[in-house]
């Protein structure tokens, strides 16, 4: 149910980005999920890739700043209202989000990138209200 | 006064400095016995050069009253300036060291012109700091009118300076040409404007920037120097010639060394300045090194005087920068992250100028073990650092947060600094 995610430190410096995608191209890792938090002078960038722990060793000898983060991934009905009924689950249950991202997969369905505080109790909370998470052997081909 | 006079006087002075300090301070007394010195063995000015150097250490290592020659009860006022690791730079004066600042000072702005006539806006910080109330018991002292309001809030010092008719402005340089800035952005007048003279100092300033204030403020700007460990401000100090700042000898015995060998030099070559200041009660100091390198000139200048001047300083023989008039070392900062968990003593200080005020970057690595991919957890490390360092530093400096392993190490001397002030 704990999904594997990459954090980033990126300066605010043309081409930096460019050079991390870069190194993953080469590696021949895919991206599955992506979103970055900036700032006026960085950015932290989020993500899901296929082989994380290769992808993270990789990224460090580049030198870069970044680390392995557990997050959950839900997967919701891609039309109005489908977020907020996710949410409305997760707040009655007073569960504080750190962070979320969201994408659509697919015509029908769409997954949530999900970082709280109790990672445990999120994923009770939701199996409880019999919300979809992706399992980690589907999620980093998604 | 002839040179020699002067020279006979500061040779009485050093011989019953050395044995006051001897007497009364365990420092020197170990000092002068380690290097085999009895205080007889001084007895004019030419034994100068036997005596050893005292540093801003032996200064930290003796915090905060270790150097003072009197007891407590004869102290009557304390300065500090920042020192590393939170520990500062400890000064005490006796009201006879008052008394004589107050006459450097005074010495001072007559040479700027300053009389009873004048309005003395004086801009420069008060408190710790000598600047502020060192200039001001020399501004009563000539019989001026004072208006201590201390540095900062612009609107309101250029409104005094208005209603006042301040006529006499002392402030850092850079305050002065941000001063003089804000009169231009506010549109006030210059006919308004009374001011005549500034006297400006504590930070290093160049003679394009003289020529700004100049310009800007319709003021001659005289530079003064000083340092608290000396006295405050009121050391040396230029006359209408412009033509170097005459030390006041008489108190502050001066020479110049070669920062490496210790050697002294002759007059006219570039070293660090080195003073002793002979007359001071609750704090002499056996030649103590400024770090300041300059030059000493003892040729008669055009104003009539013979006190040998002294050129703007032209650099440092430490690390030592000066930002906003504040001695920051870039051991301060590094200390600071040390002492904190989340971070290692990888930086850089990055000092520039924007509207004639200077500002500090420090640019901190982020470690990858401790790096938080919350924008919260970065932000609160960022808020840490900024506390911790402007609370050793005693000034603010913005915090950037940047990716490991960016900072140049280099194999000897890591580069901790880069000044884009251009001050010398």
């Amino acid at each position: 149910m704990i999904i594997k995610q990459l954090s980033v430190f990126l300066e605010n410096r043309t081409g930096r980005l460019t050079e991390l995608t870069g190194a993953l191209a080469e590696h021949d890792i895919n991206i599955s999920a992506f979103s970055i938090a900036d700032t006026t002078d960085y950015g932290i960038l989020r993500m899901i890739v296929g082989r994380p722990e290769l992808a993270e060793t990789i990224l460090r000898e580049k030198g870069f700043a970044v680390k392995i983060t557990e997050v959950v991934c839900m997967i919701i009905p891609h039309r109005p209202g489908g977020l907020h009924k996710a949410l409305q689950i997760i707040s009655d249950n007073n569960v504080a989000i750190d962070y979320m991202y969201a994408f659509a997969s697919g015509e029908c369905q769409a997954t949530v990138v999900i970082r709280a505080d109790s990672l445990q109790k999120i994923i009770a909370v939701l199996q409880e209200h019999k919300m979809e998470l992706l399992q980690e052997g589907d999620v980093y081909q998604v | 006064m002839e040179r020699e006079e002067l020279r006979k006087l500061q040779g009485e002075r050093l011989r019953e400095m050395v044995q006051r300090v001897y007497d009364k301070v365990p420092f020197y007394r170990n000092k002068l016995q380690d290097t085999g010195i009895e205080p007889g063995d001084i007895r004019s000015i030419e034994d100068l050069n036997k005596l050893p150097f005292t540093t801003k250490q032996d200064l930290r290592d003796n915090y905060p009253f270790g150097l003072f020659t009197v007891p407590q009860h004869d102290i009557v006022r304390l300065h500090a300036s920042s020192g590393t690791t939170g520990k500062s730079t400890v000064v005490g004066y006796t009201h006879n060291d008052i008394s004589m600042w107050t006459e450097v000072v005074a010495r001072s702005l007559t040479m700027a012109g300053v009389t009873n006539s004048d309005i003395v806006q004086i801009a420069y910080g008060y408190g710790l700091f000598t600047g502020g109330l060192g200039v001001h018991y020399g501004a009563e002292k000539v019989g001026a009118s004072v208006i201590p309001i201390s540095g900062g809030n612009t609107k309101k010092q250029l409104q005094l300076m208005e209603d006042f008719g301040s006529t006499a402005l002392a402030c850092t340089p850079s305050y002065a040409a941000f001063l003089g800035e804000a009169l231009v952005e506010e549109q006030i007048d210059r006919k308004k404007i009374r001011l005549k003279a500034g006297i400006f100092g504590a930070e290093p300033w160049t003679e394009e920037m003289r020529t700004q204030i100049q310009n800007l403020l319709g003021i001659k700007a005289y530079d003064i120097y000083g340092l608290s460990e000396i006295i405050g401000p009121g050391v040396s100090m230029e006359c209408h010639c412009q033509n170097g700042m005459h030390i006041f000898e008489d108190h502050f015995i001066p020479e110049i060394i070669n920062p490496d060998t210790c050697e002294v030099l002759p007059y006219g070559e570039l070293g660090e300045l080195v003073f002793t200041p002979a007359t001071k009660e609750a704090m002499p100091l056996v030649r103590y090194r400024t770090r300041d390198l300059t030059r000493l000139h003892a040729e008669k200048c055009d104003c009539g005087r013979t006190l040998v001047r002294m050129e703007k300083c032209v650099g440092r023989s430490d690390d030592m920068l000066i930002i906003r008039g504040v001695n920051v070392f870039p051991s301060q900062v590094e200390s600071v992250l040390l002492e904190m968990s989340e971070t290692k003593p990888h930086y850089l200080l990055v000092v520039s100028r924007e509207n004639n005020l200077d500002t500090l970057e420090i640019q901190v690595e982020v470690e990858p073990q401790f790096f938080s991919d919350e924008v919260k957890e970065l932000e609160g490390l960022r808020k840490r650092i900024h506390a911790n360092i402007s609370s050793i530093l005693g000034i603010s400096a913005s915090i950037r947060l940047v990716e490991p392993n960016t900072i140049e190490r280099s194999m000897g001397k890591a580069q901790r600094v880069i000044d884009k002030r251009k001050l010398t």
